[in-house]
This record gives C-alpha cells, sequence and structure tokens, in this order.
C-alpha cells in the first residue's frame, strides 16, 4: 500500500521558534520553550534561550505566542475533478494552510466521483504537484455514489485510499453498508458515513423546527441523521467493523453515539465548528451562507454537541469545508447548494467561541482538531522530540474580521464571514516544510 | 419603510396607516373616473416566477390606478426559461429604472434578495411558503370593515398551514392587531414549531363555534400524492367547512381560487358570511396603498432643472 498522504515535494526546513508557550496535550505538555526543527524534524525542545541557533536556521520569535501540533482534518472538498471553479488542490491546501492544518483529507463527492483506481491515481499524482498540505484521499464506498454497487475497495486501498464514504449522501441500504462493513476485513480502511434517511429529510433546506415553521422552508429532522446513527452503529456493533459518524448535528445522534461506544462498537464521531458555534437562529434572515447539510440546529443541539465532543463521545473536529462559488450562493435560500467554507476559520471561530466563554479548554480543543489524523489511523501531529515537524504557531490575541482581507480559498461563502473572531495562524509547518505564513507575521534571520 | 418584504416590516401602527390610506382609495373606486395622478411617469414591473390570476393583476390594476406604466414580466416564455439567473434578471430590468418591483418566486427569501440587487422599491407578491404580506393586509382590511377592530376577536385558520404563505403571514398580521388566531388541520400539515408564530394548534375542528371568523386554505391535490393526508375524502369529512359546521354569525375567508366541494362546499361560497368577493376587492386599494406607501413622496420626479444658459461677461 502507498503512503496515505501526498503533497509537493518540499526541501525540509530548518527553523527555530524561540520562547514560545508550546502546548501539546498529548504529551502534558504546556510551558515556554524553544523548539528547534532540523530537516523537518523537531530535533530539540529546550528551556527559553538555551537552544543554540542552529547554522542556516531561521530564527522566529515566538514571545506571546503559542506552539501547538499542526491540525488534521479529516473531512474537507476540494472539488477536484470537475469543480476547480469552486476549489482546487492548491487552492484548497493553501485554505488548510492558512487555518493550521498540517493534513486533510478529501471528499470524493466529485465529478467524476472519486470510486476507481485509476482517477485515485491521477488525482495523487496531481496533488503532488499542487497540494502545499499532505492530502489524503476517500473515495466512494459505492460506485458514482448510486448507493448500490461496492467500489473495488481493495484496489483501491492498494492505490493510498485512506478510507471510503458517499459523503453528501447517505448509504440509504442497510444490505448495501453490511457487505461494505464486511469486506473491510479484506481490504481495510474506515468507513466514514454521512447520515441522513432521505424519506425523512426529502426536500428540506434546514433544521426541522420553530425556525422552519415560521420561515415556511422544508425542514430536516434530526431524526433523519439519529435513527440512521443508530442503525448503522448497530450493523458496524455486529460486523466487529470501524466506522466513523460524519458531522454530528443533533442532541440525539450523539446520544445514539454515546450508547454504540458504551456497546462495545467501533465507531468515532466528528463535529464541525459551524454546528459548534452557530444555531438555526441564523438562518432566520435564509442567508445562503448558513445553508448546511446537516443543518444549524438549536441550542439544546449545539450544546450536546459541544458536549460530546468535550466528553470524547465525538472524537475529533472536522470542518467539512464546502466551497461553493458566489453565484450559486446567490441565490434564493431553498435553491442553494449545501455548505460553508471552513478551513481558514476553524481554530479561531472554536477559540472565539468555546475557549474564551470556558466551554472548552485549549488543550483539549488543540487535542479534538489533530485527532482526526487517529481517526483515520494516520500518526498523531505531536511536538516531540524526532517527530516530523508538524506545527501551528498561534496568537490568540489576535483579533480580526472574516474576510476583511479575503480568503486562500477560492470561494468565500463563509458562516463566519464578517464576524470578529479572536485567534490566528501565525505559521503552519507541514510535513517538515513552511506552509502558510501569515503576511504581518515578522521574520528574524538568526 | 422602503421595501415590503415581509408583514413583519410593519408594526401595528404601519398597518393602521395602509389601512386608512387604502380606505381613502376605496372611495375613489366608487368613482366614475378611476384614475390618480399619484405615480405619473413611474414604473412598476411585475416580475412574476409562478402563475398567478388573482394577485397579478391586482397590483396590475392597482399601479394602473395609480398612472403608473406596468410592465408584467412572467416567467413562461422570458429570459427565466432561458435559465437567466435571477440576479442577472434583476439587474436587467433595474436597468429600465423602474419605481418599484413587484416579484412573485416559489422560493423563500426571494423577494429580500431582489431587494439587495435593485435601487427600487420590492414588493413582496409571495417568496415560496414563507411569506404574501399583501394578503395578509388585504384580509386585515376586509375584516376590519366588517368588524371594526380585531382586538380580542376569535380567528380560526384551517387547513393546509404546513405548505401556507398566507397563513404565516395572516397569523402575524391577525395578532399584531390584536386577535386571537388558532389555525386547525391534519398534524401533517401543522409545521412542528408553527405555535411561535403566537398562535393555537388544533386538529380537529371541535372547537370551531369560538370563532368569529373561519379562514379556510386552498387544499392541493399533490398533498395527497405525498401521504400528507389518506384521501380527499378523508379530508373533506373532517375539515371541509360546510352549512353544518359554519354558524350564521361567522365570518368565512378563503384566500382563492377555491376548491368548491373540497376546503368550502359550495353552498358557504354563496352564502352572505363569505366574504371572498370582498377580499378581492380589498386586494386593489391594499395594494394602491402599500405602493403609495414606498412610492410617494420618496423618489418623487425631481422638477427639470432647466440648462444653465452660459453667461457672457
Amino acid at each position: 500500500m502507498r503512503a496515505p498522504l501526498v503533497s509537493i515535494p518540499a526541501p525540509p526546513v530548518d527553523l527555530l521558534i524561540r520562547g514560545a508557550r508550546v502546548l501539546d496535550p498529548r504529551g502534558g505538555l504546556d510551558e515556554a520553550a524553544d523548539v528547534l526543527v532540523r530537516r523537518g524534524q523537531i530535533a530539540e525542545i529546550g528551556a527559553p534561550g538555551t537552544v543554540p541557533a542552529a547554522e542556516g536556521a531561521e530564527a522566529l520569535d515566538g514571545t506571546g505566542r503559542t506552539l501547538v501540533p499542526g491540525f488534521v482534518d479529516p473531512h474537507v472538498h476540494l472539488r477536484t475533478p470537475g469543480q476547480e471553479h469552486k476549489e482546487d488542490l492548491e487552492t484548497g491546501t493553501r485554505a488548510a494552510a492558512a487555518g493550521g492544518f498540517c493534513a486533510v483529507v478529501a471528499m470524493p463527492n466529485t465529478d467524476p466521483v472519486l470510486d476507481d483506481a485509476s482517477l485515485l491515481r491521477a488525482l495523487r499524482q496531481q496533488a503532488e504537484r499542487e497540494a502545499r498540505v499532505p492530502v489524503g484521499f476517500m473515495p466512494a464506498i459505492t460506485r458514482g455514489l448510486g448507493g448500490e454497487i461496492l467500489t473495488e475497495m481493495a484496489e483501491l486501498r492498494d492505490e493510498g485510499a485512506l478510507g471510503f464514504t458517499d459523503d453528501g449522501r447517505p448509504v440509504v441500504s442497510a444490505g448495501i453498508l453490511r457487505r461494505a462493513l464486511r469486506y473491510q476485513r479484506l481490504c481495510g480502511g474506515v468507513l466514514a458515513l454521512h447520515e441522513e434517511d432521505p424519506t425523512l429529510s426529502a426536500g428540506g433546506a434546514m433544521h426541522e423546527g420553530e425556525m422552519s415553521a415560521r420561515l415556511g422552508v422544508a425542514g430536516i429532522p434530526s431524526l433523519s441523521e439519529s435513527t440512521m446513527v443508530a442503525r448503522d452503529a448497530a450493523l458496524a456493533l455486529a460486523e466487529g467493523a470501524r466506522a466513523h459518524f460524519q458531522h454530528l448535528s443533533a442532541r440525539e445522534s450523539v446520544d445514539a453515539v454515546a450508547v454504540a461506544k458504551a456497546g462495545g462498537a467501533q465507531v468515532t464521531a466528528e463535529a464541525s465548528p459551524h454546528h459548534l458555534t452557530l444555531t438555526d437562529a441564523a438562518v432566520a434572515d435564509l442567508d445562503t451562507r448558513m445553508k448546511m447539510n446537516p443543518p444549524l440546529r438549536t441550542e439544546a443541539d449545539r450544546q450536546a454537541v459541544i458536549e460530546g465532543l468535550r466528553s470524547g463521545t465525538i472524537d475529533c473536529v472536522a470542518t467539512d469545508h464546502a466551497p461553493h462559488a458566489r453565484d450559486e450562493k446567490e441565490v434564493p435560500f431553498e435553491q442553494a447548494p449545501f455548505g460553508t467554507t471552513g478551513l481558514e476559520t476553524a481554530f479561531a471561530a472554536l477559540h472565539t467561541e468555546l475557549v474564551l466563554p470556558g466551554l472548552l479548554g485549549l488543550g483539549l480543543l488543540v487535542e479534538r482538531m489533530t485527532a482526526g489524523a487517529a481517526v483515520l489511523g494516520l500518526p498523531v501531529p505531536r511536538i516531540a522530540k524526532g517527530e516530523p515537524a508538524n506545527l501551528a504557531l498561534l496568537d490568540l490575541d489576535a483579533r480580526w474580521t472574516v474576510g476583511e482581507h479575503g480568503y486562500e480559498s477560492r470561494s468565500d461563502n463563509s458562516c463566519f464571514a464578517g464576524r470578529e473572531l479572536t485567534g490566528r495562524v501565525l505559521l503552519t509547518v507541514a510535513a517538515g516544510t513552511v506552509a502558510y505564513r501569515e503576511r504581518s507575521f515578522a521574520v528574524s534571520a538568526a | 419603510m422602503r421595501h415590503l418584504l415581509s408583514i413583519a416590516d410593519l408594526d401595528r401602527d404601519g398597518i393602521e396607516r395602509v389601512l386608512a390610506r387604502a380606505a381613502s382609495f376605496a372611495e375613489v373606486s366608487g368613482r366614475e373616473i378611476k384614475k390618480l395622478p399619484t405615480l405619473r411617469g413611474r414604473r412598476v414591473i411585475n416580475l412574476f416566477y409562478e402563475s398567478s390570476t388573482r394577485t397579478r393583476s391586482s397590483f396590475e390594476i392597482a399601479a394602473r390606478t395609480l398612472s403608473a406604466d406596468v410592465t408584467n414580466v412572467v416567467s413562461s416564455g422570458s429570459s427565466v426559461d432561458k435559465g437567466e439567473s435571477l440576479k442577472d434578471t434583476v439587474q436587467t430590468l433595474s436597468a429600465y429604472d423602474p419605481a418599484a418591483i413587484v416579484i412573485r418566486h416559489p422560493h423563500a427569501g426571494a423577494a429580500a434578495l431582489v431587494a439587495r440587487w435593485t435601487p427600487a422599491a420590492v414588493v413582496n407578491a409571495g417568496d415560496g411558503k414563507h411569506e404574501h404580506p399583501t394578503q395578509a393586509l388585504l384580509d386585515v382590511f376586509t375584516l376590519t370593515r366588517r368588524l371594526g377592530s380585531l382586538d380580542g376577536k376569535r380567528i380560526w385558520i384551517v387547513g393546509d398551514v404546513e405548505h401556507s404563505r398566507v397563513a404565516r403571514s395572516d397569523i402575524l398580521a391577525f395578532t399584531t392587531m390584536g386577535a386571537h388566531v388558532t389555525v386547525c388541520g391534519p398534524p401533517t400539515l401543522i409545521p412542528p414549531g408553527i405555535e411561535s408564530l403566537g398562535c393555537d394548534v388544533r386538529y380537529t375542528l371541535d372547537g370551531l363555534r369560538e370563532a368569529d371568523v373561519v379562514y379556510a386554505l386552498r387544499m392541493q391535490n399533490e398533498r395527497m400524492q405525498a401521504s400528507y393526508v389518506p384521501s380527499l375524502r378523508e379530508y373533506v369529512a373532517r375539515y371541509q367547512i360546510n352549512g353544518r359546521r359554519l354558524h350564521p354569525r361567522q365570518i368565512l375567508m378563503h384566500p382563492g381560487p377555491v376548491n368548491r366541494g373540497v376546503e368550502l362546499s359550495g353552498d358557504v361560497v354563496d352564502s352572505p358570511q363569505a366574504v371572498i368577493t370582498a377580499q378581492v376587492e380589498a386586494g386593489v386599494v391594499v395594494r394602491m396603498a402599500v405602493l403609495y406607501e414606498l412610492l410617494a413622496g420618496v423618489r418623487a420626479p425631481l422638477p427639470r432643472t432647466p440648462t444653465p444658459t452660459p453667461q457672457l461677461a
């Protein structure tokens, strides 16, 4: 099997970051330190002022800044191939780097659908020319996302498939999903599931509740998600298979995952920044940037998702970065496509809305923003001697307005547009190379 | 007020102001020569993405009575059919410098979007299942002419509330005017959470006697296919407003067009309690009042300033 992540080959960097607060929750590390990166690896961590600048290493003043392991996003849409007017591998991974992500995983609902080994091979070659941070690919569970015929999962795994997903659509047939879960015994690879019963959600464009009743927009009930989570957790348990639930939005779904985990099912789950920070109140004036699937739900749902993330019922944060061109979103709400961008705002939004009000510790947020790697069987970024350098340097006090200087993403459909957020990514090191540097961030030679 | 996008754009005073203006126009419409010069030389565009006889003709007559120049753009046969986006269509029409655009669209929020894209005043003539504010105004106008104040009056809205923009705007307007609103229909056609608009919910007509006003909604055949109700027959048996259920002191309303024999029996449509035709009449004067409110005084044509003659030294 091939290496699961690919990016533009770049020379490994030599870097000394002086005096930053170094925070790696997994290693219990939270102290001011100098961190030396040599040839793309963390070579030394020492008390501030004690690590000598290696020859040729760029020195950065980290005083007052926070250095954390680079984030990993198990769920993004890079729209390539076929919808490059929304995003491509370069713009999508630039957006990832600007958000502090050192690895992202692309979904297969492209045009054509990523459901074939030759397509995966070509896409990985393209990523070697265009991807600024390492990208992994999850091909489809079923051909053409049709929900009927399994893809050649074993061959796709040989070509580097990280796992499989029909994201954007549920695997409606329990029988087909069961076969995919059994086939996992041969080929491995987690199955990531978009949970939605289309007989309950058909025609819906927002959460079913008071706001949808008021607006006269057909609703997507929480039940359409939670019933499928419960069904598929039962299937995964019975087959002893690994399943991952994408973008949980409803209180009932969090409960279903908790029950499944307690019962011994090998399931994991993710939550998206928008479900952790916004509710359907944001849909009141039918702003299409607030249209996502699953939809923004109520404050009780938001609190349940936050609590799930805090308790570990939800394992990780995933942005579900879903770029759309401006004219595609400039239509009436019910006609607009689902999705918001998320890579460039994920950390700042969660820091502003969860960490600063005291709902979630910074260490736990960093843990959950890197845990997507473990969910997909990838090495988790760590700040420890000998580890590859996957780092994000943060200014936790910087306030900025989303969109004021545009976006690295090709699309601007951010649900946080115009909001003032606190916390900014200054530098991203991904797989041992500098993937992003904030414009105003000063550089000083050693 | 720059636009009328939702009935919530008007508070009670605002509604009363529009209705007072409508009442003064109602006097004019009794005259032999019906035209008023108020909007002479100004353009009103009716942009209709759904077929509509009643609302479109009502707006057209209202604008013409105020001497505006009216252009109708309807979806069939227009650039809309050729795949042009709403934004492009609106910007194209805005190049004609209309004073107002009246928009009917099958999707919620369309009128609010149009208002972002044009300098013209925008009137929502129905957006999806969301709102139909001029219908609510004409319904309030019709009722206040019969009942005086709506304070403390009990109004039952019966039928397919889920798919009704009329119901949503009427609930808001009636409660703003002090009435107590109950919605009633099959549980599958009452949207969960509708109580948050300030109404009660009933699933049977058992308490209908308390109502001062019975407002029946249109029941569409498609609802049967999607199994919202098992059959039209069962719907009629439980929810039709007929002579047996309607008390002689109750006022009967309907937004039209009526499905005789479905939501209303033929006898009640033709009964003196039905004010359905009065609603249509009210539609014209209320829409005149809305156009007046949005356009008269504001952006009135400026007196043409003569080009100054160059002064010779």
